[in-house]
């Protein structure tokens, strides 16, 4: 397809931009005289985003389908001879999705998180930092060419690090940061030398010049695509937390829920996949890079569910069914044409219903002052009954009951994997089948630990104990309450997109259609109910069942349980940290440790023995210096002789 | 005679002012010592000016003799603090520089 030049209102897109990153900068330079109106500053920017986004959605509409892709170019960012690299606004049909996925339930978790942060001293801060969020997720897929992608792609991490640590005053938020920087950096690496290689292979970094040097064929062979494809893959695993780049997410709930919600499920974390489907040429020029995207995302998908089953932090539970989540879109991104669309429909579903879920957790830690362990939960579907419906209808999506969202996106990636056919297709769509199931236990178990079964919260009060009043001594007793307005009109949108969204995109292959000039036609196009859709759903109320059967049925422990063996794996996440501790950390300390005394002992000691040699040399020459007149004539006299012999044997 | 005996004895008062300078202590006998090393030189100039035939050797006898005097004037002007300052003429004794 052919890129053409914005015109109408589409020359100013660069406003998508231009209001975050104001708001951004306004409060983060205002300082503190920006208090008092500062998170509605963050609010009403993100939103007039997305209004710009929603008129260019409808303008992309109005144009017909080949012509949907409109570009805006700003200026040239680095122009040296050779290399071009442009601030330029790409509007198609897949990343306007993403501009109103962004803006839309960005500007829905900003309202939230109006209400969530109305205690905090530094909300100001927060939305300066959301608002540099936004922004820097819209320039990561909206831009023209990798380089202006890569400045997004950093940007988001830097937010993505200042949010997760902002309560920096506790240690574990500041070193989960860290890692989640840290664990970025080794993707963004992959991404880079990506970007390298094509600039070397190609001498372009923009979508358009590279991939027309793959639709024309001369890429060099399908090793360089696959070289590419890897390298992309890695930049991706990085972002979104797959395996074996998984490790931080878990880690970054210590962030606000907000935060979770907006970066850590919704957006941020599937940057990876538009990574992948953007450059979908690359990928299905290179097979051996594809079924690698495949095995990640197959890996990934089994892993973050294994690790959301054992999980009683209800936010780290949640984090682990958003590895599992994305490892479908990853795996549907790797399955080519065929699954590039699922892929994005799952994610854009994802976005609604995990933002939801998410904003319903916080709205439980809201009312349970800041408790997150689901063991101290239950019954609370009285005490927040719209919570409670809004957490429950993103639950229903997200376990693939019909006619709820998941069940249209999840089932589509199912019979794409199907389809693939061939033993790496069954043993795909068996992963996926299986994940299915495992999703319906571990949401299960959060919606029944947190909302059913009697109340488990008053008997943690001790006398005295921890979380007791500090002057009173009295036990701290949590008294939950719904949430306010703000709160709940964000979290009530969002049950409604999780409800809509994937029937809306899925039915009358609206979304494939769409985005067909960007990412390629699926080969087949299969009906609402199949096969393995079917299966998937019957292992997704066997899954329900078991959880009932461990967790409704009868009461849930206050305190965990020794479990098995995989409970106790996938309490530690499946040992990923122990495993980069092991294979990472450990030699690192001691590369660390030989080349400091490679130092010390090398070059150091060559230095200074040197000097020490120098020293002892000049001390004992020293000893000569005694001061005696007759002892200085004598060397005088002997310099003398030794002189006048030399002269002599030359003459001679 | 010869003018190469007087080269030889020349020498001889030179060797005599070099010993003289390194075993005697007292610094007006050192200085003594290098007047008569200077003056060999001297009488080693003229000899020389003798047997090439020409005046250069002369001319620098005077210059000699005229350095050796503002040596003297210099070096027994130190010599005089010295004494003053440390009722010694011994060079040993002066010898706090070391180290």
């Amino acid at each position: 397809m052919t890129t053409l030049a914005a015109t109408g209102v589409l020359r100013y897109s660069w406003l998508l931009l231009a209001f975050p990153v104001f708001g951004a900068t306004v409060l983060l330079i205002g300082g503190r005289r920006t208090d008092k109106w500062g998170h509605l500053l963050g609010v009403l920017m993100s939103l007039a985003s997305f209004v710009y986004g929603v008129i260019a959605f409808f303008t992309l509409l109005g144009y017909a389908a080949p012509d949907r892709s409109r570009d805006l170019h700003m200026y040239s960012w680095i122009p040296v001879a050779g290399f071009q690299a442009n601030i330029g606004i790409l509007l198609d049909p897949l990343s306007v999705c993403f501009v109103l996925l962004i803006t839309g339930v960005g500007s829905l978790i900003l309202i939230y998180a109006v209400g969530y942060m109305a205690h905090d001293t530094d909300r100001r801060r927060f939305f300066g930092y959301l608002n540099l969020f936004i922004a820097a997720m819209l320039l990561l897929v909206l831009s023209d060419n990798y380089v202006a992608l890569y400045a997004g792609w950093e940007g988001v991490g830097l937010a993505s690090y200042l949010l997760i640590g902002f309560w920096q005053f506790k240690p574990t938020a500041a070193v989960a940061a860290k890692k989640a920087f840290i664990a970025n950096r080794v993707g963004d690496v992959g991404l880079s030398l990506a970007i390298m290689l094509m600039f070397a292979e190609f001498g372009s970094v923009s979508f358009t010049g590279v991939f027309s040097a793959f639709s024309s064929g001369h890429f060099g062979g399908s090793g360089v695509a696959s070289a590419l494809g890897l390298l992309l893959l890695l930049g991706a695993c990085g972002k979104s937390a797959q395996v074996p780049l998984q490790s931080w997410l878990l880690d970054a709930m210590e962030g606000p829920t907000p935060v979770s919600a907006l970066i850590h499920a919704a957006t941020m974390v599937t940057a990876g996949v538009y990574l992948i489907v953007r450059s979908n040429p690359i990928f299905n020029a290179g097979p051996t890079a594809q079924l690698a995207v495949t095995v990640v995302g197959a890996v990934t998908l089994l892993f973050g569910a294994i690790i959301g089953c054992a999980k009683d932090d209800i936010k780290k539970a949640l984090a682990g069914s958003t590895m599992s989540q994305i490892g479908y879109m990853t795996l549907a991104a790797g399955l080519g044409p065929a699954g590039y669309a699922f892929a994005i429909a799952h994610l854009l579903a994802h976005g609604f219903f995990k933002a939801g879920l998410f904003l319903g957790a916080g709205s439980v830690m809201h009312g349970m002052d800041d408790e997150v362990d689901m063991r101290r939960y239950g019954g609370l579907r009285k005490l927040l009954p719209i919570t409670y419906v809004t957490f429950g209808l993103g639950y229903l999506a997200i376990i693939g009951i019909p006619p709820f969202s998941g069940f249209f996106t999840k089932d589509s990636i199912i019979d794409a994997a199907w389809e693939k056919g061939g033993t790496s297709g069954w043993i795909l769509a068996a992963c996926a089948i299986i994940g299915a199931g495992i999703t319906a236990f571990y949401m299960s178990r959060v919606m029944l630990m947190t909302y059913f079964g009697p109340k488990r919260w008053e008997e943690n009060g001790v006398l005295g104990g921890a979380g007791a009043h500090p002057a009173t001594k009295e036990p701290h007793v949590p008294h939950p309450h719904e949430s306010p307005l703000v709160m709940t009109v964000p979290m009530v949108l969002l049950a409604i997109g999780s409800v809509a969204a994937g029937g809306f995109l899925i039915i009358n292959s609206r979304l494939v259609d769409f985005l067909a000039p960007v990412v390629g036609v699926p080969p087949t196009s299969h009906g609402i109910w199949t096969v393995p859709g079917t299966i998937a759903l019957a292992l997704a109320l066997i899954g329900v069942g078991i959880a009932w059967a461990m967790y409704g049925r009868v009461p849930v422990p206050a305190v965990a349980p020794r479990g098995s063996v995989l409970t106790h794996a996938a309490r530690a996440d499946l040992y990923g940290d122990a495993l980069n501790e092991s294979v990472l950390m450990r030699p690192g300390q001691w590369l660390t440790r030989l080349s400091v005394y490679f130092d010390s002992r090398g070059v150091d000691g060559l230095v200074n023995g040197l000097a020490a040699t120098i020293g002892g040399t000049s001390g004992r020459m020293r000893r000569l210096q005694n001061g005696f007149v007759r002892s200085y004539a004598l060397s005088m006299l002997i310099g003398a002789v030794l002189l006048v012999a030399g002269l002599l044997v030359v003459r001679l | 005679m010869s003018p190469a005996a007087y080269v030889f004895l020349s020498v001889i008062l030179f060797v005599i002012g070099g010993v003289g300078v390194l075993v005697r202590r007292n610094a007006i006998l050192i200085f003594m010592s290098i007047e008569l090393m200077l003056n060999a030189c001297n009488l080693a100039f003229v000899s020389f000016a003798r047997l090439h035939g020409n005046l250069n050797g002369q001319v620098v006898a005077f210059f000699v003799m005229v350095v050796a005097a503002a040596e003297v004037v210099v070096g027994l002007a130190i010599l005089m603090a010295i004494y003053r300052a440390r009722r010694s003429a011994s060079v040993d004794d002066a010898s706090l520089l070391k180290n």
